[in-house]
């Protein structure tokens, strides 16, 4: 379908097959929670006015990416969606911080832009046409080198806006800066239009590629989930917290599309399909505990006036719902059964072991097999976060006297937060047929690839029926309590937490920061911590006045990586401002000059 | 099979493991005392213990919620499905159509994030403390784990546990390769990290600085505490079972008139474990706790050197 667009002779035009109806959805059941909760969150709001408009036009961007027909209709949508949400981003642009965070995510989202212009632009270029059908059609003929090119273009664009590593330095600073319904939604639903893109571009604009691509795929995706939850794990700030688990997510999809990736190239449909079918499954699960999360994490912020998990605590006493809510966020974004992010999780193993098993040479298969490795340290993590998380800011005493004070949020809010936690609940239980909607959606996307319809019940030769596991589970911790009792009845006293004689006092607690402690030491030549402790002394004796301690880890990427790059980016940039004096005469010469050399090219 | 057997199995699986549980725990305490040189507790002093803390009132902290209460129900029944997916007398487990290997990390997953919330939901800090260390040693250990259920899984066709334990039979003796007996030291360490035991932890002691499973429980009393160690006690053999099924499985029962034979087979099995534990107790100190990690890394390594070998060797 095509429409006339704004101007003369530019024509929008739009397609809608099954991966674009299955990313739609994802857009418009998240964009629907979260615009409920926003209208409950309101009150805590202080955004400029136009804050709401803005919002509006982020869900319409979000939808025209993903329903885009063409490349300039495309670009057109995907870069409103990026200058919205640097819109939202600013939401708070009275404080300074906020604005250099904004800055940071406007460049970087241009800089994935760019890359992912050129990919469209040799697309453009070898196969004669914008329009994405022609792109499919035409695919075979391209020549190889080209492809690998459009590939790698494509992977760091629209691996940049996924969030993937390294790529990925703007997405724990832009959002926790945005207000909770719009980091739920960048966090739940805009990183994945970057999945989005992948998935196109690899399964749909290009022919299979050499299995390296995905080999490539894999890696990323396996170094993301690993960095991306010990990140997480050393966040006190719960937005940060949950955006680098978004990283951590990415990377999971990631080892999804590069398992079908692989198999695609060696041509092994059942592997691309399981692969995929993993993949998009985890986009959708984690769309749901994800803005799930982010809205818990802005009922917090809400009712305390802080993000800060040091000073939160015994808030499952003053915010119930909000906890339960939390707690099966917490619950699912972990792995754990019954919930949904467990049913996904479980797919991916399979994936890489179905690949593992099916692969032809060994170094093909064994990738997948020591991924899954990667994957299982990935979920272990997550659990240790999520028992950080929310055990340090839900349970226990509270630390601080706003905490003490907190109150329940928002009957819209609770609503808000209570239909994605039954949406975590549903997509576990119900993953099988989850899993055969999308099976019926994605073969027309990718339709070479998937012909056969996906259940849970037996892939590969693994074994996983939710309800039925959920049930025993629930029928034996019902007889482990009743059992007990033909023993005859007992009491419970209530009585002090034994705190080794004295009366305990938040200070007794254990904090977030030593809760991480123990991983922090285990893993720091990867997350590099840096203490510093200040001692200081009454004048003239050794009694000690005052003691400071400051932990934090070093920003690798950041100073390794980009302070690198922006750092040859300035010298440059001193070079060439030598030639600028000011001088009109100069600019003159500069012009002329210009013109001679001009002339002599075109001679 | 119809389904009543298959209920009944079910039943007898799961009763045999909860019943032979504190038995397991009392062998290995009795032989470690025999090696050194001590008498030891009676081999059945377990079950009495947990007679007791289950008709004994708990005392529960003012500051415990729900998620206190409710642990030690979830913690169970996570561990006795776990238990259902592990072959341990019939070929096919009881619950091998609806749950793998995967499933039963995901369940042990589920009862650790219980666990560790309850440790910090009193406020305690040796709770704290315990659910720090037990959610740190179980992120180097659930990778070793699972690289071995890989392993295995890549040699026998796939995650499920009652068809790795067939393929196994099938093999014979052949399925000793080499590469699953690096798999199988791999799986051995992990086993001693799960269930908490010296060099990782030591199950004997309630002293802080070196506590991590009893950190967690150290606010629980009289009934739910006897809930709780019985089902750590039920995780033991359950990690026990998961060694027969995946590396001994032989004498398991393909017919209803060997399950006798299969019993003892197994009992046999679970006793020749349990000399092993006790002799890497008592012939180790604890590591330190940041030293586990090295310990837990080979076991890491150990499973990628079987993965290797087991796919370019084959």
């Amino acid at each position: 379908m095509s429409v006339e667009g704004p101007l003369p002779g530019l024509v929008l035009s739009w397609q809608l097959d099954g991966l674009s109806l299955f990313f739609a959805l994802v857009v418009l059941s998240i964009s629907a929670v979260t615009t409920l909760y926003a209208i409950g969150h309101a009150r805590h709001q202080h955004g400029f006015p136009g804050s709401g408009l803005l919002y509006a036009l982020f869900v319409v961007a979000m939808l025209a990416v993903v329903v885009a027909g063409d490349a300039f209709t495309f670009l057109l949508a995907w870069e409103t969606m990026s200058l919205v949400s640097f819109g939202l981003v600013l939401t708070d642009h009275r404080r300074a911080s906020v604005r250099e965070t904004a800055w940071a995510y406007l460049v970087m989202s241009h800089a994935a832009t760019a890359f992912v212009v050129g990919a469209f632009l040799l697309l453009a270029r070898t196969t004669g046409s914008l329009v994405f059908a022609d792109w499919t059609a035409r695919a075979v003929v391209l020549d190889p080198a080209v492809a690998t090119l459009v590939f790698g273009l494509g992977l760091v664009g629209f691996g940049t806006k996924a969030g993937m590593i390294p790529l990925h330095v703007w997405l724990p600073r832009a959002h926790p800066v945005a207000p909770a319904h719009v980091s739920a939604l960048m966090s739940g639903v805009m990183i994945k239009l970057g999945i989005y893109g992948l998935v196109r571009l690899s399964f749909d604009w290009l022919a299979p590629g050499p299995a390296w691509w995905g080999a490539i795929v894999l890696t990323l995706g396996a170094t993301s989930a690993v960095l991306g939850v010990l990140y997480a794990l050393m966040q006190h700030d719960l937005k940060r917290l949950l955006a680098y688990h978004s990283v951590e997510n990415i990377g999971i999809i990631l080892l999804g599309i590069g398992v079908a990736l692989v198999g695609r190239s060696q041509g092994l449909p059942a592997v691309v399909a399981i692969g995929l079918a993993a993949a998009l499954f985890h986009v959708a699960n984690h769309a749901a505990f994800k803005a799930l999360l982010f809205m818990g994490a802005g009922a917090i912020d809400g009712a305390v006036g802080t993000r800060e998990i040091e000073r939160l605590g015994g808030l499952i006493r003053r915010m119930p719902l909000t906890a339960l809510c939390f707690l099966i966020g917490s619950a699912a974004i972990s792995g754990l059964p019954p919930l949904n992010g467990f049913a996904s999780e479980w797919l991916t193993f399979q994936s890489l072991l179905t690949l593992g098993r099916s692969a032809a040479e060994p170094q093909t298969a064994l990738l997948p097999l020591l991924a899954g490795g990667a994957l299982a340290l990935t979920a272990a993590l997550a659990v240790a976060c999520f028992v950080k998380a929310f055990g340090v800011s839900f349970l226990a005493l509270p630390r601080s006297a706003e905490a003490a004070a907190a109150r329940e949020a928002g009957a819209l809010e609770l609503i808000a937060m209570a239909i994605l936690a039954l949406a975590c609940i549903a997509l576990g239980l119900g993953a099988a047929p989850a899993l055969s909607l999308i099976g019926q959606l994605v073969p027309s996307a990718a339709a070479p690839l998937t012909g056969q319809t996906l259940g849970l019940g037996s892939v590969g030769s693994g074994r996983l029926v939710v309800p039925n596991v959920a049930l025993v589970l629930a029928s034996l911790a019902a007889v482990a309590v009743v059992l007990p009792r033909v023993l005859g009845p007992v009491r419970a006293r209530v009585a002090e937490t034994w705190a080794c004689g004295v009366t305990l006092q938040p200070i007794h607690e254990y904090t977030a920061t030593a809760f991480a402690k123990p991983i922090r030491l285990m893993f720091r030549d990867i997350v590099r911590p840096v203490r510093d402790v200040g001692i200081v002394h009454r004048a003239g004796t050794r009694f000690v006045a005052s003691v400071h301690y400051r932990s934090h880890i070093a920003p690798v990427f950041e100073r390794y990586v980009y302070l690198a790059i922006t750092g040859r980016l300035v010298a440059g940039a001193r070079v060439v401002r030598r030639a600028q004096n000011g001088s009109l005469q100069t600019y003159l010469a500069y012009v002329f000059a210009a013109v001679i050399v001009a002339l002599l090219i075109a001679r | 099979m119809n389904e009543a057997a298959n209920v009944g199995l079910a039943v007898i699986h799961i009763a045999l493991l909860v019943a032979l549980a504190p038995g397991l725990s009392g062998v290995i305490k009795r032989m470690k005392a025999v090696l050194q040189g001590r008498r030891g507790p009676p081999v059945l002093q377990p079950y009495f213990d947990l007679l007791k803390l289950l008709r004994k009132d708990a005392v529960v902290s003012e500051h415990a919620t729900a998620i206190f209460r409710w642990a030690p129900a979830v913690y169970a029944g996570c561990i006795a499905t776990a238990a259902l997916l592990v072959p341990v007398l019939w070929s096919t487990a009881p619950l091998a159509a609806w749950g793998d290997a995967i499933v039963l990390v995901g369940l042990f997953a589920l009862a650790r994030f219980m666990l560790a919330l309850a440790g910090l939901d009193t406020g305690s800090a040796f709770g704290g403390m315990g659910s720090s260390r037990e959610v740190a040693v179980a992120a180097l250990a659930e990778p070793a784990l699972l690289l071995v259920l890989f392993a295995v899984a890549w040699r026998t066709g796939g995650s499920d546990l009652s068809g790795a334990s067939s393929w196994i039979i099938a093999d014979g003796v052949a399925a000793f390769a080499p590469s699953q007996l690096l798999a199988l030291v791999a799986l051995v360490i992990v086993v001693i990290a799960e269930t908490g035991r010296v060099p990782v932890d030591n199950p004997d002691t309630h002293l802080e600085l070196t506590m991590i499973h009893e950190g967690m429980l150290l606010e629980y009393s009289g009934r739910p505490l006897g809930i709780l160690v019985w089902a750590s006690l039920l995780k033991q053999i359950v990690l026990f079972a998961l060694v027969v099924a995946l590396f001994f499985p032989f004498g398991i029962a393909a017919t209803p008139s060997e399950l006798p034979v299969a019993l003892g087979a197994f009992v046999l099995k679970l006793g020749a474990l349990a000399v092993v534990m006790s002799l890497v107790e008592s012939s180790t100190a604890k590591l330190r706790i940041l030293r586990v990690p090295e310990l837990l890394g080979a076991a890491s390594a150990l499973a990628m050197l079987a993965l290797v070998a087991e796919v370019v060797v084959g």
